[in-house]
């Protein structure tokens, strides 16, 4: 009997609700516009209506940008230290993009930090001469296992066992410090400083070694014409067969901005940040790095049939499970691979700091990662988000990180700010996405 | 795994009369003397049901009558403890989804399967994407799904590349519908598909209904509103707690002796 009225009282709940308004605000701009105009038209729409997809991050660090400019008189956007910022944000962006595959099925990773830290250590004590001194990318590629592994075991746990991956990547965090603790042991330091040994030179040189200017422009020069072709035969292909695809202004925007901010970061890292005499010049080869990187993931999450089951799953597992995929794979994959990702941040990690310790914060970095993906403006509840988000959303930590430094306000309030942002940003999210919930409730 | 191969398809149009009448061809699905218990519970009880191709059967019961359960057992998510499935006169055991989907039965829950987050093509395709070279074959999927739309006359979405969050609840139950056809199915099976729905939407869903058995599909309908039933079902059959108590051509029922059969399993005709 409470099923009829329940049913009853939903048919009166619903009544003829046509949803034509609110579909255009649900839906992204790009698919229903046909020329750049109705494009910009329909986004407003949309942020107006609550889903303000990118705008807010963006904001965010212009607003940050120019705050610190002015509080640092010049200072922040020089070169020199947007570089430094650059390199800075590499590690919060590569934790972003680990707890990002895992944000997405609506799980998290605290392990994360400690990861890294274990990853650093595990590299860092492999290139030690005396001592193992294997290869540099043996050592590498032997810390990304291992953290592969790990990030598997947690997997495994929350996915056969049906365990909160709250609780089990909270003992990861304890178990991994203890390793770390143990794999350091009493000295409790690693160097990879040498400029003899060449293994540990070239982990040192994945951050602190730059692309030769020119070869700098000529990578972006490459690299655009590669970025404008693809996007290009892929967009107007897309619209020559009659399929759904962006209005051609759109295109063109999408690679005079990809364009533009290349030439921006290139500019700006081939200036001299040494001195007359010894010039120093020229982007760091962890930016391309990590460009790689993302792009691998991007094309994994958005390309391939198990990056659509983890959206699948975050969005409706149920839905999932009856379309005949294995959630606990796809959910053990996607925790190997933010295990990976996390072990990949550790090796930048490494080279950052020339080395590594026992005072790694590993509980303060996760959080930092998962500030990243949420700022970045991926759901904390799972099935929405992009991998690139952590790029901004790292880039936003960064910025508060190193201008904080610049002004040498004290540690204590570096953590208030960013936890104030992350708050900011957690609102966003949760506002949209009751924004999201009341709409359909009325649409079911 | 599942026995027979399904045997030469029913003739696609006016088969209406056609299969119910030729004693060549059987239904396309047939239960036989079904049983099915949880623990104490009967829920259903020697059931004997015929599905035919090219037809509506609307399945009619009060709530708890099995009504899910023997959809169910058709979809190979519970086994029968008695009794046999026939597909086209032959048995076969369905000992799940995929065996189903194998045979060509779909089902298309009351909860609708679909992911919000997820756009209709690729809600279409979950599951079974199409791949080139280990990469998301994407233009392929959206022509293929914007096919299937056109052929079901769904033609009130903007855009299939919006996600199922921004459709309307007749419009998800129409991408659930052709989600469900769209694998060369035979025999659907829709679970009260139109409960939630106003009444333009549910104009729309059943409309959809039609054109699907004017495909010649099969199809099962399971509702609560006799007046859909009415309005769109060539057969109606009725459980009463788990035991089937009538079944014929919609033209032998009327309102009042369905209501009787719902609530007391008897009635005079
Ligand atoms: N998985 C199950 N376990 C135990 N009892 C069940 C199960 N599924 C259904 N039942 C029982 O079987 C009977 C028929 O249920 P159901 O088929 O869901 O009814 P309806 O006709 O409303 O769809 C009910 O008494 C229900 O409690
Ligand atoms: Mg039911």
């Amino acid at each position: 009997m409470a099923k009829v009225e329940d049913e009853l009282g939903r048919t009166a709940l619903d009544e003829e609700v046509e949803p034509t308004a609110a579909a255009e605000i649900a839906a992204p701009p790009e698919i229903l516009a046909e020329s750049l105009g109705e494009y910009i038209r329909a986004w407003g729409r949309r942020v107006a209506g609550g889903e303000s997809g990118a705008l807010p991050v963006v904001l965010a660090l212009v607003i940050i940008a120019v705050a610190f400019e002015i509080w640092t008189q010049g200072l922040f956007l020089s070169p020199q230290n947007l570089v430094n910022l650059f390199i800075e944000s590499m590690v919060f962006m590569t934790l972003g993009m680990a707890e990002i595959f895992v944000l997405l099925l609506g799980e998290i990773d605290l392990s994360a930090g400690y990861v890294l830290a274990v990853a650093a250590g595990i590299a860092g004590l492999l290139v030690q001469k005396p001592g193992p001194n294997w290869p540099w990318w043996l050592a590498i590629i032997t810390a990304l296992v291992c953290s592969g592994v790990t990030g598997a075991v947690w997997g495994l746990l929350v996915s056969k066992l049906h365990l909160p991956s709250f609780v089990v990547t909270l003992a990861g965090l304890l178990i991994m410090w203890g390793v770390m603790l143990v794999i350091l042991g009493n000295a409790g330091v690693v160097s990879i400083a040498s400029r003899i040994l060449v293994n540990q030179h070239v982990l040192y040189q994945i951050v602190w070694g730059n692309i030769p200017p020119v070869a700098g422009w000529v990578g972006l020069a490459v690299l655009s014409l590669l970025f404008a072709g693809i996007t290009i035969s892929r967009d107007f292909g897309r619209r020559r067969k009659g399929l759904v695809a962006p209005p051609p202004g759109l295109t063109i925007l999408k690679i005079a901005f990809f364009v533009a901010a290349g030439i921006a970061v290139v500019a700006v890292c081939n200036v001299n940040r040494g001195s007359s005499l010894v010039v120093l010049a020229g982007v760091p080869w962890v930016v391309p790095i990590v460009l790689v990187v993302l792009l691998l993931w991007v094309v994994l999450l958005q390309r391939t049939k198990f990056g659509r089951y983890v959206y699948a799953i975050g969005g409706n597992p149920d839905a999932a499970r009856r379309a005949g995929i294995s959630l606990a794979t796809v959910r053990t994959w996607a925790f190997a691979l933010a295990g990976v990702t996390a072990g990949f941040s550790g090796i930048l990690y490494l080279s950052w700091q020339g080395g590594t310790s026992t005072n790694v914060n590993g509980g303060q970095y996760v959080l930092y990662g998962v500030a990243a993906a949420v700022i970045g403006g991926t759901s904390l509840f799972g099935g929405r988000g992009k991998i690139a988000q952590a790029v901004v959303g790292g880039l936003v930590i960064g910025a508060i990180y190193n201008g904080l430094y610049l002004q040498g306000v004290q540690v204590q309030w570096q953590l208030i700010a960013t936890g104030l942002v992350l708050v900011g940003a957690v609102l966003v999210d949760t506002l949209s996405r009751r924004g999201t919930l009341s709409g359909s409730a009325t649409r079911i | 795994m599942m026995s027979p191969v399904p045997g030469p398809e029913a003739p696609a149009t006016g088969a209406a009369a056609a299969s119910s009448l030729s004693p060549a061809s059987p239904p396309l699905l047939q239960l036989r003397g079904v049983d099915k218990h949880f623990g104490a519970v009967q829920a259903l009880y020697h059931v004997d049901l015929d599905l035919p191709a090219a037809q509506v059967t609307a399945l009619c019961g009060d709530n708890g009558a099995g009504k899910s359960v023997l959809t169910r057992c058709i979809a190979g998510i519970h086994q029968p403890d008695h009794g046999e499935i026939l597909w086209n006169g032959k048995p076969v055991h369905i000992r799940g989804p995929r065996d189903a989907a194998d045979l060509g039965i779909e089902v298309v829950y009351q909860d609708l399967a679909l992911a919000d987050n997820l756009d209709i093509v690729q809600n279409m395709f979950l599951g079974r994407e199409r791949v080139h070279r280990g990469l998301l074959n994407e233009d392929s999927m959206e022509r293929a799904a914007a096919e299937t739309l056109r052929n079901l006359k769904v033609t009130t979405v903007r855009s299939i590349r919006q996600p199922v969050a921004s459709l309307s609840g007749g419009q998800r139950q129409a991408v659930a519908v052709a989600k469900a056809v769209m694998w060369n199915s035979k025999l659907v099976l829709l679970d009260e598909p139109t409960a939630a729905l106003g009444v333009v939407q549910t104009r729309m869903v059943l409309e959809l209904v039609r054109t699907l058995r004017d495909h010649g599909l099969g199809v099962m309908v399971i509702s609560h509103n006799l007046n859909d039933v009415f309005q769109v079902a060539d057969r109606l059959a009725v459980l009463h707690l788990g035991r089937k108590v009538a079944e014929g051509p919609v033209a032998d029922f009327d309102l009042q002796n369905v209501v009787q059969y719902m609530t007391t399993g008897s009635a005079h005709r």
